[in-house]
Formats: C-alpha cells, structure tokens, sequence
C-alpha cells in the first residue's frame, strides 16, 4: 500500500530517526517557527477576534457535513456532473488508481503534471500512471525535490519535503539534474521552475488533490502558495482530480471559515497566495481550461470511521497543526511513523485506514500530552482517540504480560486492602534496590524506566500512619 | 472548610513528603483535612493504556470512597484530570455515571484549590532560590488549569522564577509512554532537561509527581546540581507572621 512508508518494524524505524541529528535538528527548529507563525495568525491575531470561537465554528461545521456526508456528496457529485464533469466513487485504491489508469489509457497521456497531493501519495498514483508508460511530473517544489531524490517519501503532509535543508535540495538537484548553483533558496527554485516549464505546457493531464469541495456549486477549491496548481489546472485538456469523500463543505460561506482555519493553522497565513476554485464549466474549444474533468471520491477506508467513535477523525482538514506541536514527532520525524499521514492524526487516520496489523504501534507513540488536541484547528479530541486505539489494540491481543498486570492493577485497584497492601509492601520489594536514595538498575519493566533515568526509592515512612498521628496531635 | 485529600499512589508511595507538605499548608489556609481510607489509584494508568474495564474498577472505588467529601483536593493535575474522565469512563453504568460526575465536579487540583476557591494567593510562604516551573499537560490542557501555580509563586517571598523555554512541550512520561517509549521518552527528557539548564535555575518546580518522578530521574542520572521541588513544598516554607 502506498500509504505506508519502508518496511522496517517500527522500533528499528524509530532508532534509525534518533541517530539522524540532521533530521531532528530540522524538525526542532521547522516546528519552533511553525508554531510561532501559527500562533501570531490565530490565538495573537486580533483582527479576527476569538481564535476559540473560529474552531467552535469550524468543528460544527465539520460535524454537520460528516453526519449529512450522503446528501452533500450527492449534491456535489450531481452539481459537478450537470456541469460536464465526470465523477467516480471509489471504493478502495485500487478502484481510483485503475480508473484514472483508464483515462490516461484514453486520452493516450504521455505527460502528467501534479499538485500537491497527500490523497495521491495515499493511493500510490504515481506507480500506477508510470506501470501504464505515463512520465508523472510533481511540480510543487517539496514533492518535485522529493521526486527527483528517488522518490523520497514525504514527512509532513503540509510540508513534505521538511526533513531536508538547503544544502541538502542542492546536493539533490547537483546529483539528479545536472544543477551547478548555489544553495541559495531562489537560485534552486528558480532551476526546479526552468526545469518544470515546458513540462507544464506539453502536459496531457493534469492531477490534483482537493483541500475542499463545494457542493452547492460542484467546485473544487485548491489552496496553494506557488502558482503550480494553477499552471496544472490551466494547460492540460484534461483534469482529473481526488479527494477523499470527507473533503467537502456545504457552500462557500464554510469554505470561507474552513479556508481561514487551514491556512492560519497549517502555514501561519492569513491567505495563502492562491485560492483556486475550479467548477467543470467546460467548453470544447477552451484555450486556458481543461475540456474534460474528472473528479474521483475516494472511500479507502474512510467509511469504517462513519457511525463510529472515530467519525471525528474525518473532521480533519489537514493542517498539520498537530503535528507541529507534537513532540513525539519533534525527534522521531515524519518517516518513523511508517505512514504517509504521521504525527498525532497519522496515528489516528493510519490505523483507521490501513488496520492495526499494520499500524497499530501508532497509537502508543503519543505521551498523551494533549497538544494536538488543543492545537487542531476543528478540535478534533485526538489523544482520545488514541486511547480508542489502545483499547481496540489490546482487546485484539491474546493474554500479554502487560494484560496481566493491568488485570492485577485492576483487582488491586477496586480493593483498598489489597492496595494498602502494596503500598506498604512497596519498600520490602524495592529496599534491596535501593542505593544513595534511589535506584539505577532495576529489574522486569523497570528495567526500561532505570535505562535512562533514577528511579525513586520508595518513601520510609507510612503516610496513614503519620496522618492519623498528626491528627491526633491537632486535636489534642 | 472541609477538605478530603486525594494523596495519589506516586504520592503516597514515593513522595510523601509532599503529601504532608500538602496537608499542612491546606491546614495553615483554615480548611479541616481529612483522608478518606478508601482511597486507591485513579486508574490512569490502565485507562491510558487502553485497559477500560481495570480502569473502571478503580473509578468505581474512587468514587465510593470520595463521594461524601465536601471538597476533594489532589497534589496531581494530572490525577484530578482522570476524576473527569470518569463520567466518559462509566457512561454506559446509568447507576454511576451521575455519581461520577458529582465527583469529579468537587475535585481540585493543590494549587487550583487554594486559588480559586480558596481565593488566596499568597500562603506567606518563603524560598530564597533562583528556580524555574515544569507546566504539565494534563494540568493544563485537560483540566486548563494554566494560572494558579503561578499566582501562587509569584508572592514566594525570595523566589526567583525563571521562564523555561517551550515549557508547554511535554517532558516524556507520559505513565506508561516513559517505559513502552523509552527511546523516545529519553530524547524529550532531555530537551526538557536543557532547556532547565538554560535558564540556570537551582531548582525545578513542579506540581505534578509524575513528571518530576520523570525530569529528577533524569537530572539525577546525569548528576546535574538541580533539585526537584512539588510547589506544596515551596508553599510549605513559612514566613512568621505573614499569615
């Protein structure tokens, strides 16, 4: 599945991210300056007035679409067929990727132009359109390095190429395309644009993603910085774009406010550069538009959420504020995940998609902190939902030594006698361990615990014991 | 006025110190303190760890054994967090949900406690040291208790705070996360840990046991000359005649 990312298991996946200080060094300070743009665009931004009451706004209106998602995709996919376009319901993958196979088949494609897409990255488009003998060209600048570098896979879904520097894309693009300058930001992006400019215009299709689409009107709203997406949508006589079948708003008064919330949220922008609002209004003869649209709805997955606890998962508009202020994803980076969708909602989504034989470690690399929870823009209750996970996890799981404790917990727990029990056994059991008032190496899990830090020796007194004593003193 | 303490398990097995420290400035400020002797763990770990029906076993205790209390106050955001989640935890037990909330609806975090319902934000406490606050996530994003620790050091008569550097960045613990994670948990740790050497603090405080259990056993292991300080410590230090 193209969702998923190597093929190592996870905790040799998370040790290879801790030994690459490049890597860390740049998320660290790639999150510092995403969260301070974030923060001056939203919470700091008096212009807009209460941050709180955007993301009521924005969770209701997300609600209301999840829990009416048969009318609006009826609506959309009727406003967008009445128009001329094409639309296809896939079920799986591999149902999208065949039928967009079809029509390159047809249109006897060679060239491919694309935006920037996560939803094609999770359907693996890519490999299907170049199996059939189609050359497919990325052409945001992120995904163009990542393509370039032998297909790279991404590490944020805002920002997909974060886990490279400058020096690095120079290196890249001196290996791979002949480049000779510097590593000076405007010099390579002014290459990758000289690179990218005729392909623009000798595309036979171009493909994009979909941040939202309207269904009152059956368009296709893109937000975008670089003009690429434009360029994508303009030359090519045919377009075809996926989103997945959560990705809509009623009307445009919900895009405005979902518009808002994304950019500020994933970008710190008030507006991106480019809003592009596509509506199939085709014209055989058109010179700057696409004659032929096609608008592919993908499930994927998406439908085991509906009706769910994990429903709100689905809210998600993919801003990456959560992955921002994660600090999980801080030091392991986006590749540890093993997914294309990573940080806090790649370990809610992931799962949820691709199952927990896969990703069912996920949930776990979370401390529970709740920063995701409170940065997502439509307040999705993320590190609740990788309780959910948890639980789903381990009734799925036969008899661990983990269960087992947790059932001892569980029978120490509901009896105070048994739990004064261990309270007062606790130093018998620990005291041998102990040395200069703390432990060093400990046994069984502990073991973990004591490999990076003290363990505390058990307190020497009884607490019940000196509260009754300080009580009667007080009374006396 | 009457309070029943919440000791927590950290505490009272490790840290009871604090919890006297706890007990007696909740006495200095008037209120009457008892110790309902039913009291077990909250649960958290096993909710956290997705094992729901060890966790309601002792949310039922719990809550049994706390819900004659009048004002239930806990040196531990992160315990008096899970007390809210009881209500979500027992939602399918008609019979306890309501009880559930009752509960958790006269829980209080130490410092939000004397705060906010207390209304008093200087103890008359004194602690001469150049120091620096852990804020902990579950304090302050799940009970959004953000103020209060704060307002009470700021009348710490000699206390030097330091601001600490992406404090609201989780320090690792997470229960369970420290030792299923412990890769990862080191790494947080130990940004934690120098960014608290960044703003040359002698002293670390905290109002959580867990994440100072986590932070200390770090400092410790690495020998830096930084103590770890619960604030119910800092506000049990006290200046004569102040209050």
């Amino acid at each position: 599945m193209a969702m998923k990312i190597g093929d190592k298991p996870f905790f040799d996946r998370v040790d290879d991210a801790l030994e690459d200080n490049f890597m860390r060094n740049a998320m660290a300070e790639a999150q510092d300056g995403l969260r301070g743009r974030k923060l001056k665009a939203t919470v700091e931004d008096e212009q807009i007035g209460d941050w709180e009451e955007w993301r009521s706004a924005g969770e209701e209106i997300r609600r209301h679409t999840l829990e009416n998602l048969d009318y609006y995709l009826n609506q959309l996919s009727e406003n967008f067929a009445r128009q001329g376009g094409h639309v296809y319901f896939a079920e799986t993958a591999e149902d999208a990727t065949r039928y967009i196979q079809d029509v390159a088949k047809k249109k006897n494609a060679k060239k491919i132009t694309k935006a920037k897409s996560m939803v094609t990255e999770e359907i693996g488009l890519n490999q299907a359109l170049e199996e059939i003998g189609c050359d497919v060209y990325e052409t945001d600048l992120a995904e163009y390095i990542l393509q370039i570098d032998d297909h790279d896979r991404p590490s944020h879904i805002v920002v997909p190429s974060l886990h490279k520097n400058k020096e690095k894309i120079r290196d890249t693009f001196r290996d791979k395309a002949n480049y000779t300058g510097t590593s000076e930001p405007c010099e390579l992006t002014a290459f990758a644009r000289s690179q990218l400019r005729e392909t623009f215009l000798e595309a036979d299709i171009g493909v994009t993603g979909c941040n939202f689409a309207v269904a009152e009107s059956g368009t296709i709203s893109l937000v975008t910085n670089e003009g690429n997406a434009n360029m994508v949508t303009t030359f090519p006589k045919t377009q075809i774009t996926v989103m997945g079948m959560e990705r809509l708003v009623p009307t445009w008064e919900e895009l405005d406010v979902m518009i808002n919330l994304l950019s500020r949220s994933a970008v710190g922008q008030k507006i991106t550069t480019y809003v592009t609002n596509l509506t199939p209004q085709l014209e055989e003869d058109s010179i700057d538009a696409p004659n032929e649209f096609h608008l592919v709805i993908l499930d994927a997955g998406r439908s085991n959420a509906l009706g769910t606890e994990f429903q709100s998962a689905l809210h998600c508009i993919r801003c990456a504020a959560c992955v921002n202020v994660c600090p999980v994803y801080r030091h392991i980076g986006g590749h540890a995940y093993g997914s294309i969708y990573q940080g806090p909602i790649g370990a809610v989504l992931s799962p949820i998609l691709g199952g927990y034989e896969e990703y069912g470690e996920l949930p776990y690399a979370s401390s529970l902190c709740a920063a995701c929870t409170e940065a997502c823009p439509v307040k999705i209750p993320l590190h609740e939902h990788l309780i959910k996970h948890r639980e789903n996890y381990v009734e799925k799981k036969g008899m661990t030594a983990e269960k087992m404790a947790m059932k001892t917990f569980g029978i120490g727990a509901s009896s105070p006698a048994l739990f004064k029990l261990a309270v007062k056994g606790m130093p018998a059991v620990l005291g041998p361990l102990v040395k200069d008032d703390s432990i060093s190496s400990g046994p069984g899990p502990m073991k973990l615990w004591t490999s990076v830090r003290e363990f505390p020796a058990p307190g020497k007194g009884n607490f019940r014991k000196w509260f009754d004593d300080h009580k009667k003193g007080r009374n006396q | 006025m009457k309070v029943s303490l919440f000791v927590t398990c950290l505490s009272e097995m490790f840290y009871q110190n604090v919890a006297k420290d706890v007990v007696e400035v909740l006495e200095r400020l008037g209120c009457e303190v008892d110790f309902p002797r039913g009291q077990v763990c909250c649960g958290q770990p096993a909710y956290n760890s997705g094992y729901r029906k060890d966790a309601q076993k002792a949310a039922k205790q719990m809550i049994s054994s706390l819900e004659n209390s009048e004002h239930i106050v806990t040196p531990s955001g992160s315990c008096a967090a899970m007390f809210k989640e009881y209500s979500e935890l027992l939602k399918d037990e008609p019979a306890w949900k309501g009880r559930a909330q009752a509960v958790a609806d006269k829980t209080y975090e130490f410092t939000q406690f004397i705060v906010n319902v207390l209304k008093i934000e200087d103890v008359g406490a004194e602690y001469p040291a150049r120091a620096t606050y852990h804020t902990s996530c579950h304090m302050t994003r799940l009970l959004n208790e953000k103020e209060a620790p704060f307002k009470l050091l700021k009348n710490v008569k000699g206390l030097e705070l330091i601001p600490l550097e992406n404090s609201y960045d989780c320090c690792g613990f997470g229960g369970t996360f420290a030792v299923k994670m412990a890769p990862i948990s080191e790494q947080m740790v130990d940004e934690k840990v120098r960014h608290i050497e960044d703003t040359a603090a002698n002293v670390l405080i905290a109002a959580d046991n867990g994440c100072m259990m986590n932070i200390k056993g770090r400092i410790d292991r690495k020998g830096k000359p930084i103590e770890v300080k619960h604030i119910a410590q800092i506000l049990n230090t006290r200046v004569e005649g102040r209050i």
